[in-house]
């Protein structure tokens, strides 16, 4: 229940603090469940399987075959660069109290976490800004070790997406201390906007299941920074830059999908019915996205495209991940066919007409269909659905929760956006961003790994 | 002896191998190359991105024959190979000098 909106101004906050009341009064620790737990263990597999192998193929079958070790290796270290980061303050700045910007320093390097172990088991579920004045706190029903492991994940895939964008080009010592830097300062706090309940979004009622703005706005914006920055490929738009082996990208897609559940339905973070509701909207609108991008592009160029069937369901994915868990099975069809035709626009014809090289349309897919999938929340969310002990009533859709959503997604646009730049920058002076011209044209896979795919 | 060089489609390549065994060819060379001809390549899309490609595939056969089976050759390989569109490829034919099979030394005829 991390992700949803917890107070609904002053009446509805204090009724949600009331409500909430009870249950801590006799200072009863928050009762585990081990279903629950169990499914979110399986759920954190789930969402790294979609960094590492799905996210790591999906980009190496797009680019060219000198770059392909190099465009797999990033998702990799990405992945251990985070993980260690995560744990040493990542984790702590998301999800701690702190204030509404922010988390506090009380989980470094996760002290603290395993204090209520006893005989190997956690005696008391995870509770969410606990004791904080004007806040309704979030009980969990698993332990802390598993909810740091779940999000540990989301993590490690939002700078991994952010790659697309400076394909081909970055080096890789700039890569690994931005990635470092950027989850830090921009993907943590931002995490703790939308998902803590002591965030100012959260707080504000902003909707945002599984990481609309969080993951993939974040991730999107952050590499249309990247490749301004970066400037195009040496090449781009004379040489020839097709694919070396697009059944990496559909294997790659296809493990996205199936790692999404666990995104999607597993921030429920619990297995229960708005966990199904979660799981069933994703499969409509990727399967929506798909076709619809599929059609468009076959109306428009001639050729159903398979790159293209596979962009349209990651496009979908990308779309319906703030929504799942609000909306019912119609409005993930629409979504899905939004996100399908406009992502095929975006990666197709905004990026050739703005003449940026963001080379795997990591702002094109995510970016663009983070956008389009947190505005139409706004218009979808089902009251029922999105209920909770604080807000009885949910978030119906409406004008009112549009305008709420917009405002999400510009600010996170405006922080991920600045932020990037400036750490861009602070890379730029330490080590420099990009290799040099005969590197590129050599290829990041020698160069940089001294290795050969096949 | 002559050298038939044969520039042919990938899919014909065997048909013609089962046009040239009947006619008592021993054996042949086969290369996966591209090129360009008159076809001119073709153009591929990726994510809107459109990429001319000038060389095609094709496959290259080599096979060396006595004066007196190159032109049946020449001509099975003509008729195996031919599909009537653009595209299906060219046949050289050289004169061979010498040829040795390097297990035995024998020269010549006896070598193919």
């Amino acid at each position: 229940m991390s992700r949803l909106r917890l107070s609904w101004g002053l009446t509805a906050l204090l009724t949600g603090i009331l409500a909430a009341a009870p249950a801590f009064a006799d200072d009863a620790p928050p009762k585990l469940d081990s279903g629950d737990t169990a499914w979110m263990l399986a759920s954190t597999a789930l969402v790294l399987l979609m960094t590492i192998p799905g996210l790591a193929l999906f980009y190496a079958g797009m680019v060219r075959k000198k770059n392909i070790l190099a465009t797999m290796m990033q998702s990799f270290t990405i992945c251990c660069i985070v993980t260690i980061v995560w744990t040493v303050a990542g984790y702590s700045i998301a999800f701690t109290t702190g204030n509404a910007y922010m988390g506090d320093f009380s989980r470094i390097l996760l002290h603290g976490i395993y204090d209520h172990m006893v005989k190997g088991n956690d005696t008391q579920a995870f509770v969410l800004a606990s004791g904080v004045k004007d806040v309704a706190d979030m009980a969990t029903t698993i332990p802390e070790t598993v909810y740091m492991m779940f999000q540990m994940t989301f993590a490690i895939i939002t700078p991994a997406l952010i790659a697309g964008a400076f394909a081909d080009r970055m080096k890789f010592s700039a890569m690994c201390l931005f990635m470092a830097l950027w989850s830090l300062l921009i993907y943590s706090p931002i995490a703790h906007w939308v998902w803590s309940p002591s965030g100012w979004a959260s707080q504000a009622g902003i909707l945002d299941f599984a990481g609309g703005t969080v993951v993939h706005i974040n991730a999107g914006v952050a590499g249309l920074v990247c490749c301004l920055v970066l400037g195009k490929r040496e090449g781009y738009g004379t040489i020839n830059m097709a694919p070396y082996n697009l059944a990496y990208a559909v294997i790659g897609a296809s493990l996205l999908w199936v790692g999404w559940f666990g995104f999607n339905a597993g921030s429920a973070v619990a297995a229960n019915g708005r966990a199904g509701m979660a799981m069933t909207v994703t499969q409509i609108a990727t399967a929506a996205a798909a076709l619809g991008w599929m059609f468009a592009e076959w109306i428009v160029k001639g050729k159903p495209s398979v790159l293209g069937a596979a962009s349209g369901a990651v496009a979908g994915l990308v779309a319906i991940t703030p929504a799942s868990g609000f909306v019912l099975p119609g409005g993930a069809i629409v979504i899905g066919v939004a996100a399908g035709v406009i992502c095929f626009w975006s990666a197709t014809s905004l990026k050739h007409m703005l003449g940026y090289d963001d080379s795997l349309d990591a702002f094109g897919v995510h970016g663009i269909g983070g956008m389009v999938g947190a505005i139409l929340t706004g218009v979808f969310s089902y009251g029922p659905l999105s209920a909770t002990d604080a807000s009885p009533d949910g978030s119906p859709g409406g004008m009112a929760q549009v305008i709420l959503q917009c405002e999400g997604v510009l600010s996170t646009i405006v922080y991920s956006g600045v932020g990037s730049f400036v750490l861009l920058m602070i890379v730029k002076m330490i080590v420099g961003l990009r290799v040099n011209e005969e590197e590129e044209r050599e290829g990041l896979d020698i160069v940089l790994h001294g290795e050969q795919v096949f | 002896m002559k050298l038939i060089m044969a520039i042919i489609k990938p899919f014909k390549l065997d048909d013609v191998r089962e046009a040239l065994t009947p006619l008592g060819v021993q054996g042949l060379t086969v290369t996966e190359v591209k090129g360009f001809g008159r076809q001119k390549g073709q153009t591929e899309i990726y994510r809107g991105a459109e990429y001319h490609v000038s060389f095609l595939p094709k496959v290259k056969i080599e096979v060396v024959v006595g004066d007196d089976l190159a032109d049946g050759v020449i001509e099975a390989i003509a008729k195996a190979a031919n599909t009537g569109k653009i595209g299906d490829g060219k046949i050289f034919v050289l004169d061979v000098e010498q040829a040795m099979r390097i297990r035995t030394g024998e020269t010549d005829a006896a070598a193919l």
